[in-house]
């Protein structure tokens, strides 16, 4: 920090540390982004990186440390004094307002924002400039993800922004929708912004970045080029160990078809959500079966559909090895086989609230014999939580701990153990990983595939392409509630699958036509 | 029926109108700011025996209105420090602040019943106020009246136009997205409490300086809890919240005259039901509607907000 610079660092970060009861999230952070520059943070979830930004941007405040813009020492209050120095942020869960228009939620975001009119002309004006067209008089409740990001990086670019944080801005893009974000960023930056890009994507570092600060455990662990470096080594920074990969026999023989989902129509019962349109798909013992797709396109309603929480309009819209249970419930689901991991681990999967051999007996009774006509077998499911918490290394104080009490990936493992040690004959599990470090991911992603080789049928539902194409047999996409047909993931082009997930209409990435696809 | 009895007959829906607007203009921004005050009751008995008080002790009718509205935001903002600043549950707090109102105002009123208080003084307009119908419903009433037509007008436009007012219905729609822009939720909905106190206040105390210019013990008798049903009936738009209050109102007037009469074979009771009922309907239509996704309900109703630094 003391070499000799003509031009000061834009943004500099000199010993930033930040403490929340139990845990410290920074500690002595120090890193620089030069004028032009697009700066990779990098780190696993829970490495500190949100935390570092919103710093930056003036939410949280740091403990120690201090920031210098431009070369002077700088103390950002709050968001206004951030963007008044001219820090913008788009934020990772959208800071938008859903009942309001685009033009509401960008004046928000804005200190000045002026007259109304002027501003819905310049917001159209930006929005052709960077190619991230928008309506200004849409409800935002209407649009795509994709089409809210724009929203937040539009309200950034309106206020001539010399720093852009991006927080995970990926996560919820197509790979056609990132190439299309990579080129408005790689514009802004030969503008002259520095763009403090927030990722734990590696190859996605790789095409877009300039430098990596890499973060682990809340410390700086290396700087690199990522231009130099390669995935694995960067990955390996990261995770401070060697990375692990998924093992699986090699080809195999599957058996027969265990489930089988056909002509499945379902209304959401969700006010945005997606009715599902004539699912068919079929999965055969010891397959690992991909359901890939933009969030919201009706992956909720399906695993609702395929758990038994909601019921089908015949019996044979879903059947186990042969049995339909279209009208049955979870309950008689899982004795018949089919175990279920949903998306959400706090309120869904898990009652946060109850202990940990509570909520291994909410599932496991039916099939681990935990109840007995009246009573619960207290010692029976004190066993069955403890081996679910050996068996997938999952850190708690004890099996009497709440749920809400494990970290987000501790708890992932035990909702996913707590379904795999059932000995199912179908998993259904969504979302495996979300939000779960890379070392726990690689467990749970053996898991699955260990119970693939059993002769198990399981689904995975997730948003991480990278992740099924890593872990699935076969995978088909889901849009708008309509699934394609499935294809072999060995042989499917990773553009063919982004297009399906933008949806066919979408292959032009207009506005329009993504519109028509995404409002459902 | 003549002129005379048709425009009596206004008159009294005016006047059966009017509290309910107040207090139902005031609890619409309040929700509209994310926060459920279950207190209105509490907040407007509390406002009328202040107006009552200090209107009798001083013989000055708009001293007493603003007492009204002083005594309804001090209790509302008794509500504020224990749902905002300490985060304690609403629908509980909004409860406890209307048995406590009611309670308190029974207190102070103790010395007050069978009083009379100089009654608010009528806008006249020579002339005009003569006009057969249109004289008497249009210039015969207090300044209140007009001020809560004013107030729906200005509520209207501050939610719709205004920037302070776009704010307000960010904090009620996202919480947590409004914090991280850099809004201060807690400040806003501390003004927006205060503001819904004022205005039931103000109700209060047109019930016992104007409707009927005397204090009883609990003579908002239940008023409180049509304007919050009146703010879902209205889905927290300001001007179907006039035309509910006026409908409301009217309902009001009916009961008393089916009781009077007891011709139409309506018992009162069913009479008294009716704004309960009409709530409950249009909160089923909406529900059930296939208009059902967009109620207007602000997102973060009722949710209990604490900011991290």
């Amino acid at each position: 920090m003391t070499e000799l610079q003509t031009i000061p660092a834009r943004l500099e970060v000199n010993g930033v540390s930040k403490r929340f009861p139990g845990v410290l999230a920074n500690d002595k952070v120090d890193f620089a982004v030069a004028p032009g520059e697009i700066h990779a943070l990098l780190g696993e979830n829970g490495a500190g990186k949100s935390t570092l930004v919103k710093i930056i941007y003036g939410v949280l405040h740091p403990d120690e440390g201090s920031l210098s813009w431009n070369g002077e020492e700088v103390s950002v209050a709050d968001p206004h004094a951030a963007r008044a120095l001219g820090i913008g942020m788009v934020f990772q869960h959208f800071s938008l307002f859903e009942a309001m228009t685009v033009l509401e939620n960008v004046a928000l975001g804005m200190d000045k924002p002026g007259d109304m009119a002027a501003l819905a002309r310049r917001v159209r004006e930006v929005s052709e400039a960077y190619g991230l067209p928008l309506d200004p008089d849409r409800d935002v409740y209407t649009l795509s993800v994709g089409e809210r990001q724009r929203i937040e990086i539009v309200r950034c670019l309106l206020q001539n922004p010399k720093l852009l944080i991006m927080d995970e801005p990926t996560s919820v893009l197509t790979p056609q929708e990132v190439e299309r974000l990579f080129e408005t960023l790689r514009q802004l930056a030969s503008e002259g912004v520095s763009i403090l890009y927030i990722s734990h994507k590696l190859a996605e570092i790789k095409a877009l970045c300039d430098r990596a600060t890499i973060l682990r455990g809340g410390r700086v662990v290396a700087a690199c080029d990522p231009k130099a470096e390669t995935a694995k080594s960067m990955a390996q920074m990261m995770i401070g160990a060697e990375l692990k990969t998924v093992t699986r026999r090699a080809g195999g023989d599957l058996g027969e078809a265990r489930l089988v989902v056909e002509g499945l129509s379902l209304a959401s019962e969700e006010v945005h959500g997606t009715d599902l349109k004539n699912v068919s798909f079929a999965v055969r013992a010891g397959e690992v079966f991909g359901i890939a797709g933009v969030a919201g396109n009706g992956q909720n309603e399906l695993l609702a559909a395929l758990s038994g929480e909601r019921l089908g309009d015949h019996e044979t819209v879903v059947r186990i090895d042969g049995a339909p249970v279209g009208r049955r419930d979870a309950g008689a689901r899982r004795r018949q086989g089919l175990c279920a991991v949903p998306e959400e681990r706090n309120g869904h999967a898990a009652v946060p609230g109850m202990t940990l051999v509570e909520n291994a007996v909410l599932s496991g009774h039916h099939r681990m014999g935990l109840v007995s006509s009246l009573f619960i077998r207290a010692a029976a499911a004190g066993r069955f939580a403890g081996e679910i918490v050996k068996a997938f290394d999952v850190r708690t104080p004890g099996t009497g701990a709440a749920a809400g009490s494990l970290s987000g990936g501790n708890l992932q493992k035990f909702i996913v153990g707590r379904e795999i040690l059932q000995n199912p004959t179908v998993l259904v599990v969504s979302q495996p990983t979300w939000g779960v470090d890379a070392g726990a991911a690689a467990t749970i992603h053996q898991a699955l595939a260990d119970l693939a080789t059993e002769g198990v049928a399981v689904v995975v539902i997730s948003q991480d392409l990278d992740e099924l194409l890593a872990i699935t047999d076969r995978l088909a996409v889901i849009n708008v509630g309509v699934l394609s047909s499935a294809m072999v993931t060995k042989e499917a082009s990773v553009e063919e699958i982004g297009l399906l997930m933008g949806g066919v209409h979408g292959l032009d990435a207009t506005a329009e036509g993504e519109e028509e696809v995404h409002v459902a | 029926m003549t002129f005379d009895a048709v425009s009596l007959v206004l008159l009294t829906v005016i006047s059966a109108a009017t509290p309910l607007l107040f207090a139902a203009l005031g609890e619409l921004v309040v929700e509209k700011s994310g926060v459920l005050n279950l207190g209105v009751e509490g907040m407007m008995i509390v406002g009328a025996v202040a107006a009552f008080a200090v209107a009798s002790g001083t013989g000055s009718g708009s001293l007493g209105v603003a007492a009204g509205a002083v005594a309804g935001a001090a209790l509302a903002f008794i509500f504020g420090v224990l749902t905002l600043t300490l985060a304690a549950n609403q629908v509980a707090t909004g409860l406890a602040l209307t048995i406590f109102g009611l309670g308190l105002s029974s207190l102070i009123g103790a010395g007050y019943v069978g009083i009379p208080v100089p009654p608010l003084a009528k806008l006249a307009v020579p002339g005009i106020s003569d006009l057969p119908l249109v004289g008497p419903l249009l210039f015969g009433h207090d300044a209140l009246v007009y001020l809560s037509i004013v107030a729906v007008i200005a509520v209207a436009w501050f939610l719709k136009k205004s920037r302070a007012g776009m704010i307000l219905r960010a904090v009620g729609e996202s919480d947590i997205s409004a914090h991280s822009i850099g809004y201060d939720v807690i400040a806003v909905r501390y003004r927006a409490v205060l503001f819904g106190g004022a205005m039931a206040g103000l109700g209060g105390a047109f019930l016992s300086l104007s409707y009927t210019p005397l204090w009883a013990e609990g003579m908002t008798a239940g008023r409180g809890w049509i304007a919050l049903a009146l703010v879902v009936f209205a889905s927290w738009r300001p001007w179907r919240l006039l035309a509910g209050a006026y409908l409301f109102g009217g309902v009001t007037i009916a009961q008393l005259y089916t009781q009077s009469a007891g011709g139409l074979g309506i018992p009162a009771q069913v009479m008294s039901m009716l704004p309960y009922l009409a709530t409950i309907l249009v909160l089923t239509i909406i529900a059930a509607g296939p208009w059902k996704g967009r109620l207007n309900a602000p997102a973060c109703l009722g949710k209990p907000f604490r900011p991290s630094t």
